[in-house]
């Protein structure tokens, strides 16, 4: 197999399919998807599913906002056959210190400025929202009613689809080997199938982001860290939020199909890019939900898995080209939200190899950013 | 309704033959494409039930013999445990 493509994308997750759909979409011909397992294989499809707009940056504020309302109509937009299934339940944050509820009404403030209807609850509203929640040592709570969840699976293949019958080609099962330049511009892409000639690559490998930056001499500042989350067994509905708190370290939320799915962050990871399960994990997060959340102690954990978080220094994404190699672009570094701003990555990418007026001004998303200090640190990421 | 209509090969999410073998048709031929789209081994039985079926399928489709058919990971736990009885052992070790 060798053949030539306007455009390489590497990474069939959420961002490789939705810039590969966003390129077709604008009348790029000849886009070519690459990825060394199949489609959703990697952290897409691993994910916690959820989607929200409560973040603690401008920047993520905006493409989270942006991403949710495409969410919204994607099943329409994307023409798709079967059902991305998103359930608007909202996100409700629960704080266990002073400190952080501060946080939360800076945060708040940030978000009301950027058109995002969320608000400060006491814990008495946020008794009413999640009834079967333990109060005892929180100290409040922020609720959006327009943050959910939906399948990150039938999502990406949403856009998988929409973009194959845009024309775009899928190589799944193709790990790219090698990039070859010349005179610092992209010449091709090698994989173990063939070659594939090209002047542009987009890099959309999530966990495996730094291994395709370091075939090119792109020095990148991420690195990835597996985090994990456990499924119970099925019950009827009784919780239409997401409940997450930074300082207790968890999120959890009921799917629609009636299984709860829970996860949480662990310092003390290795930064490699295992995906393996661990005991301290299951410990760890059932001792959590039975106190914060005491009912659901009573389902059955019926699976765990894991999956890689691709962190930058602030926890805000990479976008944009790079100054090392002409053509080669980053949708890199979502360190764990990802899926999130799966529709707006696809759109600012697309806008950048195009030279198109940005619909959101990334330029500060930039790699330079790293280089120049002046970071901007998210502080909402479990 | 007809016979693959009529018959389900994942018990815990109820998919039907039919489902699977359209899914096939339609060119996802790897168990894990599958398991994503139609929660196949998913479920509480771990694909215990559902597995061998969508492999002999996957079998009969591609040519390919079901020995060289990747299956999904096999993750933990192997039977369904309660959280707080993990939580309680959990509390006993430290």
């Amino acid at each position: 197999m060798n053949k030539k493509a306007s455009v390489v994308i590497i990474g069939a997750g959420i961002s490789g399919c939705s810039a590969a759909y966003s390129l077709a979409k604008k009348g790029v011909k000849d886009v070519v998807v690459v990825d060394k397992s199949y489609v959703s294989s990697g952290a897409t499809g691993r994910c916690g599913a959820g989607v929200r707009m409560q973040w603690g940056t401008e920047m993520n504020c905006k493409l989270a906002k942006k991403s949710i309302e495409f969410y919204e109509n994607a099943n329409e937009i994307l023409g798709y056959d079967r059902d991305v299934e998103f359930k608007q339940g909202g996100y409700l944050l629960v704080a266990s210190t002073d400190k952080e509820m501060e946080q939360f009404e800076k945060n708040v403030k940030l978000q009301n400025s950027l058109d995002i209807p969320s608000k400060i609850v006491t814990l008495d509203e946020a008794k009413d929202i999640v009834p079967h929640l333990n109060t005892e040592g929180l100290t409040g709570g922020a609720f959006c009613p327009k943050d959910g969840f939906l399948n990150p699976f039938k999502t990406t293949d949403a856009y998988y689809k929409a973009a194959k019958k845009l024309g775009v080609e899928f190589l799944t099962h193709t790990e790219v080997l090698e990039i070859k330049t010349k005179d610092n511009k992209i010449e091709k892409v090698i994989t173990d199938k063939g070659e594939i000639y090209t002047d542009k690559v987009v890099n959309a490998a999530g966990g495996h982001s730094k291994n395709i930056c370091d075939m090119v001499g792109v020095d990148l500042p991420v690195y990835s860290e597996r985090h994990q989350i456990l499924v119970t067994e099925p019950i009827e509905p009784m919780q239409d939020p997401m409940v997450m708190s930074f300082s207790l370290n968890f999120y959890c939320q009921q799917t629609p199909e009636g299984t709860f799915i829970m996860g949480r962050g662990d310092d003390t990871e290795p930064r490699d890019l295992r995906v393996t399960s661990s005991w301290k994990f299951m410990d760890e997060m059932a001792k959590t939900i039975t106190n914060v959340l005491p009912p659901l102690g009573e389902l059955r954990v019926i699976r765990q898995w894991a999956g890689l978080y691709n962190i930058t220094p602030d926890k805000q994404p990479i976008y944009g080209k790079v100054k090392e190699v002409d053509g080669f672009y980053l949708a890199v570094g979502f360190s764990g939200h990802g899926f999130m701003f799966g529709p707006l990555t696809g759109v600012v990418i697309s806008e950048m190899i195009l030279e198109e007026e940005p619909t959101i001004d990334v330029s500060m998303l930039g790699i330079e950013r790293f280089k120049k200090g002046n970071l901007i640190l998210e502080p909402s990421v479990v | 309704m007809t016979k693959e209509e009529n018959t389900i090969v994942c018990r815990c999410s109820d998919v039907t033959l039919k489902e699977l073998r359209d899914l096939i048709k339609e060119g996802y031929t790897d168990y894990n494409e599958i398991k994503r789209i139609t929660r196949i081994g998913m479920g509480p039985c771990q694909g215990k039930t559902c597995t061998q079926i969508v492999l002999r399928e996957l079998s009969n489709a591609t040519g390919k013999p079901v020995s060289e058919i990747r299956n999904q990971n096999n993750r933990p736990p192997v039977v369904g445990v309660k959280l707080k009885l993990i939580a309680e052992e959990a509390d006993k070790d430290e």
